[in-house]
């Protein structure tokens, strides 16, 4: 079998929502998966989201968003990330997406999106075919 | 199959079935059960409206009055709000249940850089007494009671809602309001906490303290088992750690010179009706029970109406599936189904489009329609406790006694919840249960109609394999216009306001924050000179600082 270099994550809470079990669930699910996995804490600005995956030199910046702001979160994000030069660090989102919106976050670079109720082993799998 | 443990035979008979909580479930029970539990009508049940109150908090219960509704609701500005809360009262409904945007809750402005995109989106958009006087116009605050859903700023909220009521001529024991305010839950889960836990927990004794003195028909506190539920708690746990965090509010008054006799009769609960249909009538029958008992033995309470476990018990979010979504509308009358069984007071359902967003008005309705059948067609007000006296129910609210008391053991082991929430210990604990359920979900273990069909194949959400189709139904839309409309408000509020009298209510508060004075008070005149949410809110954060949550693992 390949030696793979363990992959790093950050399952991150940007921005006022505080419903964080599907974040939670999602990091032990990862973690159960042999990934090495950060978790951001509730209430982070997008700046402390940059700098927590710089410190941390993480492979994917994983998203959870259940307010319903991820179209616009994710936007800015990604120019961000670009600003930073986190150009090899790949950003997934998950939680409350309805299915239109996929193809409109895919357009703007998100890597995968994970809906609310996407298995853990299709969730792994994604995050595995990109690093 | 459902939110239980089945285990089957080869040939698919079921073998064994084991509640959330921890109950094994028999094929079949009879009086031989009740005699092992020691059960006595006296001592266990009681008459209707009589202590201990399983059957009933009123002797004739539905009989009398039928429940209240109320469904969550609030949406955009004030406007928008205002024209939702007459639609669901032209259409019966005898509550308010209010939602507030992200930033209200979270104490922000609208202008606030944190606010981009959530202005408006979960709920109605607040920073000032302004936005109150839209949002309740034309309601008569003297009938309507409202519910207010937030947390962390619920003394400011509650300090509005006096503010918006005098303003429209009414007294402020006139006013019934039941702002959420239970932050310790929030710690737990939902995540809307600002202030260290210390300050949070003196908020909410500052809000129960004068609300005991100033605000006769209000009630300060609402404690939410629901998101504790939502989060991965049991249905047992979910009542013991709403009962567990109870008495540190309780603590809390009781240093300042209350008695517990003074106060308890004002808290009220939210909790959460998903499940399986018996575990959560038994539960709501023993946290009756228990609820009564402890007040009256542990807090020498001795006034009967005081011992009232009063509250909302309501469809629960988490039962709701995004696949195939007109699902909810049945999974949403079996629920409240299983609310007036148990004799709930007050009762809401998710609406079968919330696991989308928030719901349009057609879903609204149908939840209040559905709630309405219950009632007034398929006969739920007939009679009192019509399960009583069942083999099995009675058994099965025994053994949920005993589970919830032996979850409140557990945290008092543990140094109590201030203690646990604290360290995290309750997080890690409820966090590690919602994985293991979420994976038994994945796996087939557990049961969901139309989410894990009885194939092996993963139907979930795929985003690489082209499902990604429109869902069929029409969803509520964000506008971003409400953003806007709120930013010009509040420049408009900013230059027209009297900016003196802003500047010095906020400094009294700011000395009462920092002294031993109850802030509620203060923060009715902040309402009053149009200080704004995140200013009055800016000074809490100044003078209490910010949590920092404990590592989940």
């Amino acid at each position: 079998m390949e030696t793979k270099k363990t992959i790093r994550v950050l399952i991150a809470k940007p921005g006022l929502d505080g419903h964080d079990k599907g974040a939670k669930i999602v990091a032990l699910a990862l973690r159960d998966a042999g990934m090495e996995v950060i978790y951001s804490g509730l209430h982070q600005t997008l700046e402390q989201i940059i700098q927590t995956a710089t410190q941390e030199t993480v492979d994917v910046i994983g998203l959870s968003i259940m307010s319903g702001a991820h179209l616009p979160i994710s936007k800015k994000l990604i120019a961000m990330m670009k600003d930073k030069g986190l150009d090899d660090v790949y950003l997934t989102v998950g939680g409350v997406i309805p299915y239109q919106d996929i193809p409109k976050l895919k357009e703007m670079g998100v890597s995968e999106v994970f809906p609310g109720g996407t298995s853990f082993e299709k969730i792994t799998k994604g995050i595995n075919s990109l690093c | 199959m459902g939110v239980a443990k089945y285990i089957k035979d080869e040939r698919g008979a079921i073998k064994e079935v084991i509640y959330q909580s921890g109950i094994k479930v028999k094929p079949a029970y009879g009086p031989e059960d009740l005699e092992k539990a020691g059960f006595t009508y006296e001592k266990d049940l009681g008459a209707p409206g009589e202590y201990p109150f399983t059957r009933s908090l009123h002797p004739q219960s539905y009989r009398s009055r039928a429940w209240t509704t109320r469904q969550y609701t609030g949406f955009g500005t004030p406007e928008e709000t205002n024209e939702r809360f007459k639609l669901m009262i032209a259409n019966g409904q005898n509550g308010l249940n209010v939602a507030f945007d992200l930033p209200t809750q979270m104490g922000y402005d609208s202008d606030h850089p944190l606010s981009e995109g959530e202005v408006g989106r979960v709920g109605m958009a607040i920073d000032s007494l302004k936005d109150f006087e839209t949002a309740f116009a034309g309601i008569p605050l003297d009938r309507i009671g409202s519910g207010l859903t937030i947390n962390a700023v619920a003394t400011i909220m509650m300090a509005m809602y006096q503010a918006v009521a005098e303003k429209f001529g009414y007294s402020k024991d006139q006013i019934s309001t039941t702002p959420q305010n239970d932050i310790l839950k929030e710690m737990i889960g939902r995540g809307a906490w600002i202030f260290p836990v210390e300050h949070g927990v003196r908020l909410v004794g500052d809000s129960i303290e004068y609300a005991v003195k100033e605000l006769p028909k209000s009630n300060p506190v609402s404690l939410c088992g629901y998101h504790i539920r939502e989060s991965g708690a049991t249905p047992a746990q979910e009542i013991a750690y709403a009962f567990e965090i109870a008495k540190a509010y309780i603590d809390n008054v009781v240093q300042r010179g209350i008695k517990p006799e003074d106060f308890v009769g004002r808290f009220s609960f939210n909790f959460n009706v998903y499940g399986n249909l018996w575990e959560q009538i038994a539960k709501f029958r023993a946290a009756r029970k228990l609820w009564a008992k402890m007040l009256k033995n542990e807090y020498g309470v001795k006034d009967k109406k005081k011992l009232f476990l009063r509250g909302l018990f309501g469809g629960g979010g988490s039962g709701l599936t995004k696949e195939q979504p007109e699902n909810n509308i049945m999974r949403g009358a079996y629920y409240a189904l299983g609310a007036a069984l148990s004799g709930a007071q007050t009762t809401a359902l998710c609406s079968f489009d919330e696991a989308y967003t928030i719901p349009t008005p057609r879903s609204a309705l149908l939840s209040l329609r559905t709630l309405e059948m219950l009632m007034d067609e398929v006969g739920l007000r007939d009679t009192v406790d019509p399960l009583a006296g069942s083999y099995f129910i009675e058994t099965l609210t025994l053994e949920m006694e005993e589970k919830i008391l032996e979850e409140m053991k557990e945290v008092q082991q543990m140094g109590g919840m201030v203690n646990c929430i604290s360290n995290g210990l309750i997080q890690r604990k409820v966090s590690k249960q919602a994985y293991e359920f979420e994976k038994g979900l994945q796996s087939g273990e557990y049961k969901k109609v139309g989410l894990n069909p009885s194939t092996t194949e993963d139907s979930s959400p795929d985003s690489t394999s082209g499902q990604t189709e429109k869902t069929d139904v029409e969803l509520h839309e964000y506008n971003e216009d409400w953003a806007k409309k709120s930013k010009a408000n509040l420049i408009k509020l900013k230059a027209t306001r009297n900016n003196k009298d802003v500047k010095e209510s906020l400094k009294a508060l700011e000395k009462a924050a920092k002294g031993s004075d109850n802030v509620m008070p203060y923060l009715v005149k902040c309402c009053h000179a149009y200080a704004t949410v995140g200013e009055m809110a800016g000074v809490f954060r100044d003078t209490f600082g910010e949590w920092n949550e404990p590592e989940f693992y």
